[in-house]
């Protein structure tokens, strides 16, 4: 890619810092130049963003029809696994998928669900309800 | 305080904490296309049953952690690396480095990286950061991806470095012993290694999803993504090639322009002209992956998507396998005076 070529889009990267490509000179030396971003790159990330906007949707409705727990879609939300989720909490994976059954969840002592609040980075009464003011 | 750290901006976070990290110790002729190549960064590999983020684990440079571990040893340059059990630990080691005006490297997970954007905020345990030195109760970090200095409070950065889930850093600390004198012949000949090592990791691995024949394979598994999972997964399954090539730190085209700019640096070091002429192939490559990746976003945002649009697609990664096989051949005939 040539200098001149470097495509300056809006990416989310902008906001924070421009980044840095390897590009020829007229001469077809490399040097570096700044990009803000690149379009088609800012559609793949989209695209990503789609598909977890969907499966956080999916989760909370799951939720609301009790066919899963709160932690079901504090997981998604918060772009994680079980497996991310029980190395956060300190619970087995078959713990962790146990508790996403509403019937357990309900049992669950305030001092895992503690765990679980920290894990997600809320409130315990936040875990509950699903309810989340963050900006 | 005192902090004489000088922040340079990378592409990538490793070769930037590597380059910069050599610089404190006054190692300062590493720059980052040389300690990429030294460290023999450029890879391909898709690995299939393993999904990272639901989709498919691409990668197109080495295992994190590689490039500082192998530039060092080429230049004999001794590493100290330490993880830790406990955040008390973590912390009072990374102070009493920076209260010997020591910089030093630390993995971190971007998850919970304040400065970040919300967008870029996934679970991926190894990002690179250098913590510099410490204002009251801020951490003075200079991260190479950005273009200026920032800072982390305690909690924020003893969240990042405690990251959980795969490649948990576990507060890991690196950072390259002082007084090293790193002479130009040094420099020759870990510019050998480096690129011998990566001439076997490319063309010389066994099995079909590393190297150019990975590229390969994953060309020919691309055309029948369409059938098989369905336009919208294998939209998801391009957008996930697509940032693996492009996203943050990758320097365009699936760091193969850096690697193309390593062997510019590199004929500085051996005078045979043949680097000049392989560097432009890998410029050819990159734009090539570059291509391939706007033919993947026609399909991910749906602007086309018929299965001659997937063939395409698939051909562009075959054309690719060709020309990095060529070059990685062509640098295996050059004959070294070392």
């Amino acid at each position: 890619m040539k200098k001149e070529d470097i495509p300056q889009d809006d990416g989310a990267l902008n906001k924070i810092t421009k980044e840095i490509v390897y590009v020829t000179d007229d001469t077809g030396n490399y040097t570096t130049g700044l990009s803000t971003g690149w379009e088609t790159k800012v559609e793949a990330l989209d695209v990503a963003w789609e598909d977890i906007e969907q499966r956080i949707e999916d989760a909370r409705q799951k939720v609301l029809k009790n066919e899963a727990s709160p932690i079901l879609y504090f997981t998604e939300l918060r772009l994680m696994d079980i497996g991310i989720v029980a190395a956060y909490t300190g619970f087995w994976k078959w713990t962790v998928k146990q508790h996403i059954k509403p019937d357990v969840f309900k049992k669950l002592s305030d001092q895992k669900l503690k765990k679980y609040a920290e894990a997600f980075n809320i409130s315990v009464e936040e875990l509950k309800t699903m309810k989340v003011n963050e900006t | 305080m005192k902090h004489e750290f000088k922040h340079l901006q990378a592409a990538h976070c490793e070769n930037g904490v590597t380059t910069n990290l050599l610089r404190s110790v006054g190692v300062d002729k590493i720059t980052e296309p040389l300690s990429f190549g030294i460290g023999s960064g450029l890879f391909f590999v898709y690995v299939p049953f393993l999904k990272v983020n639901k989709g498919p684990a691409i990668a197109f440079r080495t295992m994190p952690g590689l490039i500082f571990k192998r530039t060092c040893n080429a230049l004999n340059i001794p590493v100290v690396r330490k993880k830790f059990s406990s955040k008390e630990s973590a912390r009072k080691f990374l102070d009493e480095c920076l209260q010997a005006g020591r910089p030093v490297g630390c993995q971190v997970g971007v998850y919970y990286l304040a400065y970040f954007p919300k967008e870029y905020r996934f679970h991926f345990n190894a990002h690179n950061i250098i913590v510099y030195g410490k204002n009251d109760d801020r951490y003075l970090i200079s991260d190479p991806v950005m273009e200026t200095v920032t800072s982390l409070s305690d909690y924020e950065l003893e969240r990042v470095r405690f990251a959980k889930g795969a490649l948990a850093p576990r507060g890991q600390i690196y950072y390259p012993k002082e007084n090293t004198v790193i002479t130009d012949d040094h420099i020759r000949k870990a510019i050998v290694s480096g690129i011998k090592r990566n001439v076997s990791h490319m063309i010389r691995i066994p099995g079909s999803i590393a190297g150019v024949k990975g590229i390969a394979s994953t060309g020919n598994k691309i055309k029948k993504w369409r059938d098989k999972l369905g336009q919208q997964e294998a939209g998801l399954y391009l957008a996930q090639l697509v940032r693996m090539q492009e996203e943050i730190g990758t320097g365009g085209g699936g760091f193969r322009y850096i690697y193309a700019a390593f062997l510019q640096q590199a004929h500085a070091y051996h005078p045979n002209d043949a680097l000049l002429e392989i560097s432009k192939t890998f410029t050819k490559a990159g734009d090539i992956w570059r291509n391939a990746a706007v033919q993947a976003a026609g399909i991910y945002k749906g602007r086309i998507g018929t299965q001659a649009d997937f063939n395409v697609m698939g051909d562009f990664l075959l054309e690719i396998s060709e020309i990095e096989k060529s070059a990685f051949q062509a640098l295996s005939n050059i004959k070294w005076h070392t």
